[in-house]
């Protein structure tokens, strides 16, 4: 048992002006953040919001910044902190603020809609069903498990210092198109779209996104950059571009 | 009300796979669609389910067919299931599987590519459909993306607090978001229940916040029957350290992979009672037990793949004995099949990855090294609205139910697996049924004096003051329905119980939760208690009536099943004075053909 400081973020609603309110909490042997919100939450600050569901790091529901690191608070333990200064927690900075610890995640669920959704080849066998190799589930399998906790989406640069939601779709979703493009089934074409109005070629891969992830995806290497490999040489291959103007083709 | 009526012909309530699945098929034949979820999108509790859908698609075992499905539901549930909906749940389950795989979902893959199926608990052959232990998440996922691009309206984090009924058939829904604490009226021509569970009515639960009963208490307050509400499964093995993360789920898919369940003095207790239904099934050695987890045709599975119940009451009992763990568990072990398998520390960290990670990260533990300390958590409950088999529809016109605030086809206890298949099948047909009964239905009236006073008494707890905390209640109704309506249950203690939730009734009537509107958890909390409350007493009254115990039920003074309570169910309604009604009804009839089946499989 030790009385532990926090400093919280608290702000009264998107127009509110926040700041951060001191509490103490006593921590006991294995306690993670979110254990201790709640029970400042329960002692102290009963309307302190924070949203929440499994509290097993499987649903992405808790994340935020934990003494500046972008964290699932339910997967931080209090003992992997240092004791000897406050602990800081605040909402996710590139989204809008709905109340303290709660900001609005919308945005990401708009930009989902406006991907080419899977479509799958026709079925392989008599019975209508297709054979798959493991090897070929496998593949994509790291970027499946995503849970959408958005923690690449609050670190990257691109949406959090230049807020261009409009031009680019963050790391997540970039996953996302790479799991649809690697999908051993899929049949559609995503790299015009991921070029255009996706805004891939911002990302300089300074790979903050994959130090955040909770799943430990290696989004840079293993989904952005294969991605950004294929649009090149669908787009900058000088043989394909003389190929394409021979045809008439003007998908660049 | 703030706002005009959201209008829908199909209302979904809830986006576990049940509600997404219902709202999926309600689009696709024609009906306006919209889908209110208490959280955001994609993190209801099918999330969290690990194990896998079971299906009898006979990929691994061509032993396997629907028929063998339906009786080891049947026996899993004993013999209380609605056995209709046991029949058609086997016979489309694996069609709902199947085509969840066109729609995106990758499974693990047998070696000739076709669907990998894997050993569960009271499953004959191996049944379930899998992706690692993250089975849940590939559901929900597949959905969710597959259902924004049909139309569907979502409402996210908006909370149903009312149904609304015009003339005794059902025309609506009253809600309010948690973001802003605005309130909608919603206008629907028929509304899917799919709220999930009621684990948050106890203190160890794997179940989140948003589990108190919702579809449950709304169904029963618009006046339809619940049934089966005596039987909530407590799933043996969930997280007991660190304190934090107790309840927290344990797949039994460890159990499924070779993992064994071993008292403090380090004995395979589960060999020492295995029920009679279940001695031709299960194996008579540690050896022949570990032919089984690696695909023997001819062994038999081992005793930790018994029932759920079964299981769990039986670590209650080493517990009781004094041979439990340190921290009130008993040990799981998986690391030791390293005996067998040289690259076992590999061969874990890819069939568990859930598990590893949640040991490693929570527990500062490595399963592949180290055992577990595991103890029952309440994960599940049986009992829910009653519906019609073929259409799902509960007894007020319009309304249906899907998925586990559904009930019927578990009866006493529920299979591992039969869940996720659960929210397919019957939130298809939800679904399906939902947009029909919108289609031949006139438009209905909305009671505006009905919804006005509901917002008002939603409001109170925000503006009384000087009451009591809210969140003081809910955890005195945990402790209570966790030391007296929990695993072991008496008499004298259930009587306790109502009589204590009764009290509570009237202290949650009289809350204080002073604040604003916008996403204040105190205000909610203060809303849950009324569902909370509903479903606690509805568990304590069935079980207090079920003087015997079965399946998930364990009476410490009738420890026996009783012949009686083998031909009735227990429903629960509320009746014209707005107290509880509880009465036993009989069972529903098998039929010729599965009376058959059932006595030809033993």
């Amino acid at each position: 048992m030790a009385a532990t400081q926090f400093r919280i973020w608290r702000q009264d609603g998107a127009e509110g002006e926040g700041g951060y309110r001191d509490y103490t909490t006593e921590v006991t042997e294995g306690m993670v953040v979110l254990d201790a919100v709640h029970q400042i939450q329960a002692e102290s600050a009963n309307d302190l919001a924070v949203r929440w569901n499994c509290k097993a790091g499987k649903c992405g529901s808790c994340s935020a910044e934990v003494n500046g690191n972008p964290r699932l608070m339910c997967m931080t333990r209090m003992s992997d902190l240092p004791a000897d200064r406050p602990v800081t927690v605040e909402p996710m900075r590139a989204f809008p603020v709905i109340r303290d610890l709660v900001c609005d995640v919308s945005w990401n669920y708009e930009v989902k809609k406006k991907i080419e959704p899977f479509e799958p080849r026709p079925p392989d066998a008599e019975d209508g069903t297709w054979r798959i190799a493991q090897e070929d589930v496998e593949r994509v399998q790291e970027f499946r498990k995503c849970i959408e906790c958005f923690l690449c989406q609050d670190v990257c640069h691109v949406l959090r210092d230049h807020h261009l939601h409009d031009e680019f779709v963050g790391p997540r979703f970039f996953v996302y198109n790479a799991a649809l493009e690697m999908h051993p089934l899929d049949t559609r074409d995503r790299l015009a779209s991921l070029k255009r109005d996706e805004g891939i070629g911002y990302c300089n891969i300074t790979k903050c996104c994959t130090k955040v992830c909770p799943e430990h995806i290696t989004i840079t290497d293993n989904a952005i950059i294969p991605l950004k490999e294929r649009v090149v040489s669908e787009f900058y291959d000088p043989l394909k571009k003389l190929f394409r103007v021979f045809s008439g083709g003007s998908r660049a | 009300m703030e706002q005009t009526p959201y209008e829908y012909d199909v209302l979904v309530v809830g986006a576990g796979g049940a509600g997404l699945r219902a709202a999926i098929e309600a689009s696709a034949a024609g009906a306006s669609c919209g889908v209110i979820c208490k959280s955001l999108l994609g993190k209801a509790h099918t999330v969290m389910a690990e194990g896998g859908m079971a299906a009898a698609i006979g990929n691994v075992d061509e032993r396997d067919d629907w028929k063998v499905h339906v009786t080891d539901t049947l026996r899993g549930g004993q013999y209380l299931s609605n056995p209709k909906m046991a029949e058609i749940h086997a016979k489309e389950a694996p069609a709902r599987a199947l085509e969840l795989e066109a729609w995106g979902a990758l499974f693990d893959r047998t070696k000739d590519g076709r669907i990998l199926q894997r050993n569960f608990g009271g499953h004959r052959y191996p049944r379930l459909a899998h992706v690692g232990d993250r089975t849940g998440l590939e559901m929900i996922r597949t959905l969710q993306d597959h259902g924004i691009h049909r139309g569907i309206d979502f409402h996210m984090e908006y909370t149903v607090f009312r149904l609304l009924l015009d003339d005794g058939r059902v025309s609506g829904a009253l809600a309010y978001d948690r973001e802003r604490g605005r309130f909608r009226v919603y206008r629907a021509k028929s509304v899917v229940l799919a709220t999930g569970g009621i684990g948050r009515a106890f203190k160890i639960t794997s179940n989140s916040w948003e589990y108190t009963g919702d579809g449950h208490a709304l169904a029963y307050d618009a006046g339809a029957d619940l049934i089966d509400m005596e039987f909530v499964q407590f799933h043996p093995t969930g997280m007991v350290w660190p304190p934090s993360v107790r309840g927290i789920l344990v797949t039994e898919g460890v159990r499924g992979e070779g993992g064994i369940l071993l008292n403090s003095d380090g004995e395979r207790f589960m060999f020492d009672d295995i029920p009679p239904l279940y001695k031709d099934q299960t194996a008579d050695s540690a050896e022949e037990g570990w032919r089984y987890v690696v695909g023997d045709r001819d062994a038999r599975r081992p005793p930790e793949l018994l029932t759920r119940d079964h299981v769990a009451r039986c670590i209650v009992d080493q517990i009781k004995a004094g041979k439990g763990s340190p921290h009130g568990g008993v040990y799981l072990d998986i690391a030791w099949i390293k005996e067998k398998i040289s690259s076992s520390e590999e061969h874990i960290r890819k069939k568990l990855p859930s598990m590893y990670h949640q040991f490693k990260e929570l527990a500062g533990l490595d399963i592949t090294k180290e055992q577990m300390e595991v103890g029952p958590t309440t994960h599940y409950v049986m009992g829910g609205v009653r519906v019609d088999a073929e259409s799902q529809m509960s007894s007020v016109p319009g309304l249906f139910a899907a998925g586990e605030c559904a009930a019927g086809l578990h009866g006493a206890n529920r299979l591992g697996g039969n869940s996720l298949s659960d929210l397919l099948v019957f939130g298809k047909r939800a679904g399906e049924y939902a947009a029909a009964f919108a289609s031949e239905q006139g438009d209905v009236r909305l009671d505006e004096a009905a919804a006005s006073a509901a917002v008002k008494e939603a409001l109170e707890p925000l503006e009384r003051e000087g009451g009591e905390g809210p969140y003081q209640i809910q955890h005195e109704l945990q402790d209570l329905m966790q030391e007296k309506v929990g695993i072991v249950r008496i008499e004298s203690e259930l009587e306790e119980a109502i009589d204590e939730i009764g009290r509570l009734s009237d202290r949650a009537r009289a809350v204080s939760a002073p604040g604003n509107r916008e996403y204040n958890p105190g205000w909610h909390t203060a809303l849950d208690l009324h569902p909370l409350l509903v479903v606690s007493e509805a568990v304590a009254r069935a079980g207090l009536m079920r003087r015997e115990s079965r399946g998930a039920q364990f009476r410490d003074d009738y420890p026996r099943k009783d012949e009686h309570f083998g031909k009735v169910i227990i429903r629960v309604a509320r009746g014209a004075d707005g107290e509880m009604v509880v009465e036993e009804t009989p069972v529903e009839p098998m039929s010729d053909e599965l009376t058959r089946l059932v006595e030809e499989m033993g």
